[in-house]
């Protein structure tokens, strides 16, 4: 090949740069456009297994199974599926932003290339927690068709309050997803297997996900220790949202998603900026 | 002409943690516009960490870096605007395949649709990628892999390239190719700073070479000017075909060395200050047969060994 020979493409005249403010918004809206694009054309049949298989088999087993074999009750379904929406919520948005964060700055180091594209390091950082949300928020709704098909009562959306769904939806995917920044950013790459052992199961079973939270009265310690995790309060407000059962009074659910945000989201971003820029 | 230079460091310093000792203990150099700056030093010397803050990827604890005049600490996004890297080990983005790591880098730097395509084309062209630019880059090769990192870099028309130990692990064609790119890029007037320990690369690509060790920069200057602090640097050096020791007859020019080498051959060193016409005229007197005349100037490697020491790091 000659490398003399100059392709007339590249000879452009130094190029005039985008002011800051327009390159950091290019940037953001690119980057979302790759992980939009992977996510179509790669990963759809990866992330659909993950996100929807375990809450399928959850709502087979317990929804189904057991109330056929007498070992639950009937509507035992109807009470369950609120909590298997919250749990794929912020388990999707979890996952998908702490285990692609491990990978990227350790394995394959294709976190770098996007660190040096024009905006912030931290944007970088909630750009993957959006894409993580959005991914969680999908998971969600494919599983109410699903769980139509598998529980013997169906699924009765009647009486939802869908203002209450669209926030409890939207809160929970960004909780999940600030969550596995921390995760993301904090474990190191030698430690993932054991980090899914200890934070998520865990996680999976303290989140108000198998019984509303109101009826663990007399179990009070437990019922204290579910108070620290986030899921709790996506659980009881995905009840409050499209059963309207007895749940965590709404005022509860709202302060709880609130903190979770913050404080999961700062510590996220601190702990990304922190692997990103040394 | 501009009167700023490409790349100003001023007193460089960075601790990476409160007890850990200094990785870089106030560097300061500038790189013009268009030059070829070399950062050579053995393992640990502050290379990385210097191009780190360059990059705006490593906060510097002390000092300032100034890209196009602009501080990378306080207007990173900018700097980026203007900066490339050609990172040591691949980072291409194993989700997507060659072409779109292309144009989806070209997206992160703002550009449409069309000219990323058309730039995307004509890089695989360039760096001898056409007719791959579907695969997964996982089934790239080492040197594939490099040349599509250095196409990836190009993209977005930066006017610093930094590549970082860029021929560490490349077969000697990927090699050349890298060098000719290098001449390539000057000649359009990219400004390069490369890290190497090899002095062969750095001799021959850089303009001027700065030689780090222990964090601070110990020597700056041309490869030719580096080679003149090798003290005894100047002479002659001869190999000839003679049947017996061929030194008696170059004594008149100077002090004389010779070493036989194979056969009938002999390395002859006259040391002072002799003119290649002096030596050719000898060793005809002599009737020596003169296959190889050169100046000994001291290699890069004696310079560096001779600044550096021995030790292992």
């Amino acid at each position: 090949m000659s490398t003399t020979e100059k392709p007339a493409e590249l000879e452009v005249p130094a190029r005039d740069l985008l002011p800051v403010r327009t390159a950091q918004v290019r940037a953001f809206v690119a980057l979302c456009q790759r992980d939009v694009w992977v996510s179509v054309r790669r990963d759809l049949v990866s992330f659909l297994a993950q996100a929807l298989l375990q809450p399928l088999f959850y709502l087979f087993i317990f929804g189904r199974v057991l109330p056929e074999i007498g070992a639950a009750q009937g509507a035992y379904g109807t009470l369950l599926l609120p909590g298997i929406l919250a749990l794929t919520l912020v388990l999707t948005a979890l996952q998908n932003t702490s285990l692609p964060l491990v990978i990227e700055f350790s394995f394959s180091k294709e976190i770098e290339d996007r660190l040096l594209a024009p905006l912030p390091a931290w944007a970088v950082g909630i750009q993957k927690v959006v894409i993580a949300a959005v991914r969680g928020v999908i998971a969600a709704i494919l599983i109410i068709p699903l769980a139509a098909l598998i529980l013997p009562g169906g699924v009765d959306l009647g009486g939802a309050d869908w203002l209450g769904f669209v926030l409890v939806v939207a809160g929970g995917a960004t909780v999940g997803a600030a969550m596995g920044l921390v995760l993301g950013t904090s474990v190191p790459p030698n430690r993932i297997s054991v980090m899914f052992a200890i934070v998520l199961t865990p996680l999976l079973f303290t989140g108000a996900t198998f019984y509303p939270w109101s009826s663990l009265h007399s179990l009070q310690w437990f019922q204290i220790v579910t108070l620290f995790n986030p899921l709790t309060y996506v659980s009881e407000g995905m009840r409050a949202a499209i059963v309207g059962g007895p749940h965590l009074a709404t005022h509860w659910i709202v302060v709880g998603l609130a903190v979770s945000t913050v404080l999961f989201g700062w510590w996220g971003t601190r702990g990304f900026t922190r692997r990103a820029v040394d | 002409m501009h009167a700023v230079p490409m790349i100003e460091v001023d007193e460089l310093r960075k601790r990476y943690a409160p007890q850990a000792p200094e990785a870089v203990k106030g560097i300061s150099f500038g790189v013009e516009r268009g030059e070829v700056f070399g950062l050579l030093g053995p393992n640990g010397a502050g290379k990385t960490t210097t191009i780190g803050v360059m990059t705006t990827r490593v906060r510097p604890t002390g000092g300032t870096v100034r890209v196009d005049g602009i501080d990378v600490r306080k207007h990173p996004v900018a700097v980026k605007q203007r900066i490339a890297v050609v990172p040591q080990r691949p980072n291409l983005d194993r989700s997507l395949s060659a072409i779109e790591n292309l144009t989806f880098h070209a997206a992160y730097f703002g550009f449409s649709r069309q000219e990323r395509r058309v730039r995307a084309q004509a890089m695989l062209e360039r760096f001898g990628l056409e007719g791959r630019e579907n695969d997964r880059v996982d089934n790239y090769s080492g040197g594939m892999a490099q040349r599509l990192m250095i196409a990836r870099a190009l993209m977005h028309e930066p006017s610093v390239l930094v590549l970082d130990e860029p021929t560490t692990g490349l077969d000697p064609q990927s090699r050349l190719f890298l060098w000719d790119q290098v001449e390539n890029l000057r000649a359009r007037g990219v400004t390069l700073v490369l890290t190497t320990h090899d002095m062969a690369e750095a001799d021959r690509l850089c303009d001027r070479i700065a030689i780090v060790d222990h964090g601070e920069v110990i020597a700056l200057d041309t490869p030719r000017g580096l080679r003149t602090l090798l003290p005894s640097a100047q002479g002659l050096e001869l190999t000839v075909a003679a049947p017996e020791d061929p030194a008696p007859g170059y004594a008149t020019l100077g002090d004389v060395e010779s070493t036989a080498t194979i056969e009938d051959r002999w390395t002859v060193r006259v040391y002072g200050a002799l003119s290649p016409g002096d030596a050719v005229a000898a060793a005809d007197r002599a009737g020596h047969d003169l296959i190889e005349l050169r100046r000994i100037e001291g290699t890069l490697e004696d310079v560096f060994v001779h600044l550096t020491g021995r030790d292992l790091r």
